[in-house]
């Protein structure tokens, strides 16, 4: 019998849990390459939303850099929330998530390597991009600084407070407002703190009072956005 | 014990299922040792996927306990899942994955190292061999069935939950997959399995339990 052979001559290795989790994140970002009008839909949009202001709000380059901070910000937060909805649900729909519940790997850690690969793939281009749509609206070399530091720890926040929603709205029909809903009041921090972060640099302030407190807020999320998360997921199977 | 090394039992122990406000089913005990296949029966509906997934731990039983080597598989959480593998009725493929990055990925969520080589040895015995490098979305049912199942070839874990394995598949593959379990069986491995198809094993002992009776 040809497979009780196979079954002597496996050679099985154990693997770390550094080497489970990074195949979980490298999994995750090899999908969505596969299927790219997910990840660049979201790109676009923030390119196109961000950059239609200028050209909406006529000519007054002041008006312009005193938006730029929170119409920057606020489509950041949109265009992250785009994707929310898929973090959790093609895993759901394909029986991908009962075995990702059966992992002898703790399944917090599981939920952060998802999360961060939803912010690899959704917030991190938009702390590369910002900077350059940033020069539309007349923005100085520090506040575009400040505007990356504060997106590069604001949309890891986004994406660790939102996985909380796609975890909790998993297997409802029209997720897509409901999450919207839940994740929104939870967001308003991360916004008001990375917009003012960078309002802070416009009227020639310090911006570590905003960045410290974004800082507290992403604090929190790690800690506790992946428990929440993986317990919302646990019940979703059930 | 042929390649497992230690004896392991997994009991039930006056399980209640509940799905929603009906009662699956109730006083449910059975233990299994080394060798056992437990087959489980039922029409639609009667619980047997529930039954499955408290074994797994997946959902809670609503009264009752499971044990593995009498410890509440509660209290062993992740330390139970470096025993276990479970195949659901749901393959758990990524459909734009090949088949070998699928089962790289199955393997790395039970710690299991990938062998390339052994890997496509055993998706080319079970007659995936022209299929290798498609994206699983390029399959057909039986033979995504057939990506997911082979995880029993490449994993080596006493206990294995198979929720309606025989689905999907040919005769050849069926009773490849027959001889899988009774290999593995008479090597002194534990299986639960539910299935419609009338199947008789030829292992150390063969229980059978109806949830419907």
């Amino acid at each position: 019998m040809a497979e009780t052979i196979l079954v002597k001559e496996l050679d099985i290795k154990q693997l770390g849990t550094f080497s489970v989790l990074y195949r979980i994140l490298a999994r995750d970002i090899k999908v969505a390459l596969r299927r790219q009008s997910d990840v660049t839909a979201v790109f676009f949009f923030f390119i196109i939303a961000a950059s239609s202001f200028p050209l909406g709000s006529g000519a007054d380059p002041k008006l312009l850099s005193a938006m730029a901070p929170s119409v920057l910000w606020v489509t950041a937060l949109l265009s992250c929330m785009l994707s929310l909805s898929r973090m959790y649900a093609s895993d759901h729909a394909d029986g991908t998530l009962e075995q990702i519940m059966m992992s002898n790997q703790p399944t917090v850690l599981i939920v952060l390597m998802k999360i961060l690969a939803h912010w690899v793939l959704s917030g991190l281009p938009l702390v590369f991009v910002a900077p350059l749509i940033g020069i539309q609206f007349n923005l100085s070399s520090a506040e575009l600084q400040i505007l990356a530091v504060s997106l590069l720890m604001g949309t890891l926040a986004l994406s660790l407070i939102g996985s909380i929603g796609a975890a909790l709205t998993l297997g409802i029909r029209g997720t897509g407002v409901l999450i919207a809903i839940l994740v929104l009041p939870l967001y308003i921090p991360v916004l008001v703190f990375g917009a003012g972060a960078v309002n802070a640099v416009s009227i020639g302030m310090s911006p570590n009072g905003a960045l410290s407190l974004l800082g507290a807020v992403l604090a929190m999320a790690i800690v506790f956005a992946p428990l929440a998360s993986a317990a919302a997921l646990k019940i979703a199977l059930e | 014990m042929g390649f497992l090394a230690s004896n392991h039992v997994l009991t039930a122990d006056n399980l209640v299922g509940v799905r929603g406000e009906r009662l699956l089913f109730e006083k449910l005990s059975f233990e299994l040792t080394n060798g056992t296949v437990l087959y489980l029966q039922g029409a639609n509906g009667t619980g047997k996927t529930t039954l499955l997934h408290t074994i797994c731990g997946l959902s809670k039983p609503y009264k009752g306990s499971v044990s593995w080597d009498s410890e509440n598989i509660d209290g062993l959480a992740e330390e139970y899942y470096r025993h276990v593998l479970y195949i659901g009725h749901l393959p758990g493929i990524k459909e734009d994955l090949t088949a070998l990055e699928n089962l790289q990925f199955s393997l790395a969520l039970t710690g299991t190292q990938f062998n390339f080589s052994q890997a496509t040895k055993v998706l080319e015995t079970l007659g995936l061999a022209k299929g290798l490098n498609l994206p699983t979305r390029m399959l057909s049912q039986g033979q995504k069935r057939r990506v997911a199942l082979a995880r029993l070839w490449l994993q080596n874990l006493p206990l294995w939950v198979l929720d309606e394995p025989f689905t999907a598949l040919d005769a050849g593959a069926t009773n490849m997959l027959k001889q899988k379990i009774e290999a593995f069986a008479n090597t002194g491995g534990i299986v639960v399995m539910t299935t419609h198809q009338e199947v008789m094993m030829n292992v150390p002992r063969f229980e059978q339990l109806r949830l419907d009776a």
